[in-house]
């Protein structure tokens, strides 16, 4: 719209006083805003920082030098849960397209894999990541089929990837049910075919529609790639606790934490942008 | 004259609720058919059995002679012969209006991204959207989106053009644009049936005007005949009704 802003314009005496009156406003409420942060968090620390065992606490998980001696071993741990995370994430796109696709299928020759395809949903969505890791760690050694690994990331991986692969499949299915039925209509009646019209109709809208949420199952399933150190596998979590039961100091879980977050936060910010984006965009798409 | 399509003794209901009840027509080619009725009527639903978006409960349906009622007939063949333009347009909101255009030529017709650009080219630029090529539907008016829906429709050469109250989502000053392409295609000799309330337009256009109420056709003839000269006293009262609202 800058087209339509005159250069010529020069704001009246009026519009100068309320200029005026509206920076009084903002700057009454930064002030408020400050005082009361400061007394919040002000409050917080003092309580925590006058606890009787603040000392121990500073000492047992905030004690930089060891912080830095943990470092470099927590870090090559991240490293694992990055790899876990970004294969992972590949692998469980793909196979969530494929589940929602059959959910969302009415073909009959599918009628068994939508059943299945329901089945695996229902108990990969209702049942514990952490139960499904322990499983599949230590029950598909135990099978001793040749040819499997027992390599314990590979097992954490597919445990993960069986868990989360439930998750968005789901998100993806509710994008495709929420693709009006117009669109498909409109599809059919120029002589497309059901594939033809769920591929270059209904799913190229539908995936747009839930980046944000999986971008929030992104995030999740970085975190969650911690619980695979159980089975003992090397990454940050794991990295963390031998260090810690080592010498008995809790450092380097903060350690780890911190690094989850810096990488977690950007994130979420991200999505949480990503999404303000897709509703205002929704809005202004009005009746379609 | 040949019929390119013959609609014998439909019947239609939804759960409980009778929409098509005994209705036969048919559509000699090169002539527009047009239906009037209420809201409710069963004109649209009259013609989503002929694209067989609805299944018919009974009855039989001929498009060029061939019965496109029979279940084992392939529905996306018969797609291809027939055009569809909705009330709302239904274009695709992630497409441009090109791409919109020649998705079907290039995967349902199989021709070459090249000759359907080209065919969608000359189409834009008959109906004055050459400029709105590479825009998305959204950046459109409604006149524009619905002008485009029906050059989608065009695109595939129908042997039939549907018409769905294309102009009921409009505002008033958009209608017109969208009718001349309508009197265009006629004069073209594009064969088609279409439900709308502009009983002006109905009778620039119609070969027949067949009046539908409660599923039923109870006055069919010329324009002349029906919507200036109705027998039946339920269309008498229909036409006061849409004169006094200021569409004749």
């Amino acid at each position: 719209m800058t087209e339509r802003i005159n250069s010529a314009w020069s704001p009246s005496l009026r519009e100068v006083e309320r200029g005026l009156a509206r920076r009084r406003i903002s700057r009454r409420q930064g002030l408020i805003a400050a005082v009361s942060s400061i007394l919040v968090i002000g409050t917080l620390i003092a309580i925590v920082v006058s606890s009787p065992g603040w000392d121990v606490v500073k000492k047992t998980f905030f004690d930089i030098d060891y912080g830095r001696e943990v470092f470099p071993t927590v870090i090559s741990g991240l490293w694992i849960n990055l790899q876990l995370t970004f294969i992972g994430g590949a692998c469980i796109g793909v196979i969530a397209l494929g589940l929602a696709l059959l959910r969302t299928t009415k073909s009959p020759a599918l009628t068994p894999f939508r059943f299945l395809a329901t089945a695996y949903v229902d108990i990969f969505r209702g049942a514990p990541l952490i139960l499904i890791i322990l499983l599949v760690g230590f029950g598909v050694p135990a099978l001793r089929l040749t040819g499997i690994s027992s390599n314990v990331i590979f097992l954490g991986t597919v445990a993960v990837v069986l868990t989360y692969s439930a998750y968005v499949a789901e998100v993806i299915r509710s994008g495709i049910l929420s693709i009006h039925p117009s669109q498909r209509a409109a599809a059919r009646s120029l002589g497309l075919t059901s594939g033809q019209t769920m591929r270059y109709v209904v799913l190229p809208q539908a995936i747009r529609r839930v980046v944000p949420p999986l971008l929030n199952d992104f995030v999740s399933l970085l975190k969650d790639t911690g619980l695979v150190s159980i089975l003992g596998v090397t990454d940050a979590v794991r990295a963390a606790q031998i260090n810690a039961s080592r010498t008995f100091n809790y450092t380097p879980y903060v350690v780890a934490a911190i690094l989850f977050l810096l990488i977690t936060i950007p994130m979420t910010r991200y999505t949480d942008r990503a999404i303000r984006q897709r509703t205002s965009a929704q809005n202004a798409e009005g009746a379609i | 004259m040949t019929n390119v399509l013959e609609l014998v003794d439909i019947r239609k209901s939804f759960g409980k609720e009778l929409v098509l009840n005994h209705l036969s027509l048919s559509v000699p080619e090169h002539t527009a058919t047009v239906l009037i009725g209420a809201s409710g009527s069963g004109k649209s639903t009259l013609l989503r059995c002929i694209n067989l978006l609805e299944s018919i409960d009974d009855g039989q349906i001929f498009l060029d002679g061939a019965e496109i009622s029979d279940p084992l007939i392939n529905v996306d063949e018969v797609r291809r012969k027939l055009g569809m333009v909705f009330q709302s347009f239904n274009l695709f909101p992630h497409k441009t209006v090109l791409e919109n255009i020649t998705l079907a030529p290039i995967k349902v017709q199989g021709k070459s991204k090249e000759e359907a650009i080209e065919v969608a080219q000359k189409l834009l630029k008959r109906f004055d959207l050459a400029d709105k090529a590479d825009q998305y539907p959204d950046r459109l008016s409604g006149g524009q989106q619905q002008r485009v829906a029906i050059i989608r429709s065009l695109a595939v050469n129908p042997r039939l053009l549907l018409l769905d109250e294309i102009t009921s989502a409009l505002d008033p000053v958009l209608v017109n644009e969208v009718l001349s392409i309508v009197r265009d295609l006629k004069s073209d000799g594009m064969t088609m049936v279409l439900a709308t309330h502009e009983m002006g337009f109905a009778t620039q256009v119609a070969d027949e005007v067949c009046f539908l109420e409660s599923g039923n056709i109870l006055e069919r003839g010329s324009a002349q005949e029906v919507l200036h000269n109705p027998k039946n006293p339920k269309t008498q009262e229909f036409l006061k009704r849409v004169h006094q609202a200021g569409r004749l």
